[in-house]
């Protein structure tokens, strides 16, 4: 399934600066490990060593919180918009 | 001086310098302050700070500023009063309040936090202070920003009862109202933070803020004779305070301050119309799931609690527990601390009461073991909350004969005390 990921603005050095970019999975699992593909040590700043994704960020599938849907196993269909999005506003970028 | 080595990530424990930093870059996660305790053995002791000053700054080598206190001199140490009267009431043999209604100089345990922010907000030569709130951090802000002669912008609900807003304009800051809830006015002010380098106290500057908080359990530990009560009860907005409460206990615990171990049980309190945090620690979810608040109390009105997560782990560690309270028992909680113990508290009392009650009647707090309630604001800012359910006992015309006649009809109660 091709999705529409937005990604946030401390994440932009690992993706070209793209603010959006194009993703492809079933699941959101499957979908994070593809952009992994594409924008290497993207994953790991999503998730922790357990693949668990990490507690101060925030996926959403069209604006609903996956940890009220079925977390990483949320399906996907075409042109669903997936949105990153650090849980606390605000803070500087020094890994930019 | 205890040294802070800089803060550290909670989540990933990553440190970074002790800058006006709140959030990870790697991983989002909150900072916090990263204290060298062990330079401490041996030279913080009960007497060292019982020879301090009468106020939170007998503390300071626990508090993450580097030179001298530059406002809130006078904060802190307010009565911990034993309440015998509400203990009856509620069945129990032994009940403190800790009572911040009183505290200097607005009336709530926000300046606690407000005095240490904006003294390390001076360090870090910010100029503006500023804050998102649910009324008392707006007063305590705008209070400690006049004394301190800073620019500030307190931004708040353009709901609030009327004491908040008088007592934050009283200080003359610039006072934004925003039509919107607490979360919608926070999620702005993150964005201002980002864009003008202004010292908002909560968000930019928190992990700085966030430490005054540890003084209220200092202060209970040292009032108590250096010991942890067995259960403390606290309201909950945010989720700092209940977390903090418990570091500070724990920290005292570590540097061999407390007679004998910590073994306190946090009990959370929140309004039925505002409770996501308690509802976690009931369902056992470490998920806190955001609510949209609908509740007369309105200081805890927070329905995305930034420290949620960590005050439910708080919770959980000290095997205690937590309950909700509706707007009738909010009401009843204020007007029973007030009649047994002459402690009028804002709403957020009421709802530590009305929990607290609800607690000890399910067997959550044994009615003998030891309990302290946390009482964070003073009533006089939340009057709109009990004033429909307040009556003049007599009104009469300035005679004596109309007293009397009106002491017999309304068939009022003389104590036999009384000597006429």
């Amino acid at each position: 399934m091709s999705v529409k990921v937005r990604i946030p603005t401390p994440l932009r050095s690992l993706t070209k600066g793209q603010g959006e970019v194009e993703g492809q999975g079933n699941s959101i699992q499957e979908l994070i490990e593809n952009l992994e593909k594409s924008y290497s040590g993207l994953r790991e700043r999503i998730c922790d060593e357990t693949g668990t994704i990490r507690r101060f960020i925030n996926i959403y599938v069209n604006e609903e919180d996956i940890r009220f849907l079925q977390g990483t196993s949320t399906p996907l269909k075409a042109g669903d918009l997936v949105s990153i999005v650090p849980a606390i506003a605000g803070g500087q970028c020094r890994f930019n | 001086m205890v040294k802070v080595k800089g803060l550290k990530c909670r989540e990933c424990s990553r440190p970074y310098p002790p800058a006006p930093l709140h959030v990870c870059e790697f991983c989002f996660g909150p900072l916090e302050v990263d204290y060298d305790y062990e330079s401490l053995r041996g030279t913080l002791t009960r007497r060292s700070i019982e020879a301090g000053p009468p106020s939170i700054w007998r503390y300071r080598a626990l508090l993450p500023i580097d030179g001298e206190p530059a406002v809130g001199v006078h904060c802190g140490m307010t009565p911990l009063v034993k309440a015998r009267n509400l203990a009856r009431a509620l069945g129990m043999r032994e009940v403190y309040v800790k009572n911040d209604t009183v505290n200097h100089p607005s009336f709530s345990f926000k300046d606690r936090v407000v005095a240490v922010a904006i003294t390390r907000a001076l360090e870090f030569d910010f100029t503006v202070v500023a804050c998102a709130s649910t009324g008392n951090l707006a007063n305590s802000v705008a209070a400690h920003a006049a004394e301190g002669g800073l620019q500030s912008f307190v931004f708040m609900p353009a709901d609030l009862e009327q004491g908040k807003v008088i007592g934050t304009l009283i200080y003359a800051p610039n006072l934004v109202a925003v039509e919107g809830n607490y979360d919608e006015v926070n999620r702005l002010c993150s964005e201002i933070a980002d864009k003008y380098r202004w010292a908002f106290v909560n968000i930019n500057i928190r992990p700085y803020y966030a430490e005054g908080s540890k003084t209220f359990g200092y202060e209970i530990a040292e009032q108590l004779g250096w010991r942890a009560p067995r259960h403390i009860v606290v309201p909950a907005a945010g989720g700092s305070l209940v977390t903090k409460i418990w570091k500070g206990l724990k920290e005292f615990e570590r540097l061999g301050l407390l007679d004998g171990r910590c073994e306190t049980r946090m009990h959370l309190a929140q309004a039925e119309g505002c409770g996501p945090i308690v509802t976690a620690i009931k369902e056992n979810s470490e998920i806190v799931k955001p609510v949209k608040p609908k509740t007369i109390a309105k200081s805890l009105a927070i329905g995305n609690p930034a420290d949620g997560y960590y005050a439910y782990k708080a919770v959980k560690a000290s095997g205690g527990h937590g309950d909700h309270a509706s707007d009738e028992e909010i009401v009843e909680g204020m007007k029973l601390l007030a009649g047994t113990e002459g402690i009028f508290s804002e709403t957020a009392g009421g709802v530590t009461v009305a929990a607290a009650k609800r607690l000890i009647e399910q067997g959550r707090i044994p009615r003998d073991e030891s309990l302290v309630l946390c009482i964070t604001g003073n009533g006089l800012k939340t009057q709109e909350a009990v004033a429909p359910s307040l009556r003049v006992s007599l009104q009469i015309k300035p005679t004596l004969r109309s007293f009397d006649e009106a002491m017999a009809s309304h068939g009022i109660e003389v104590s036999p005390k009384d000597p006429s």
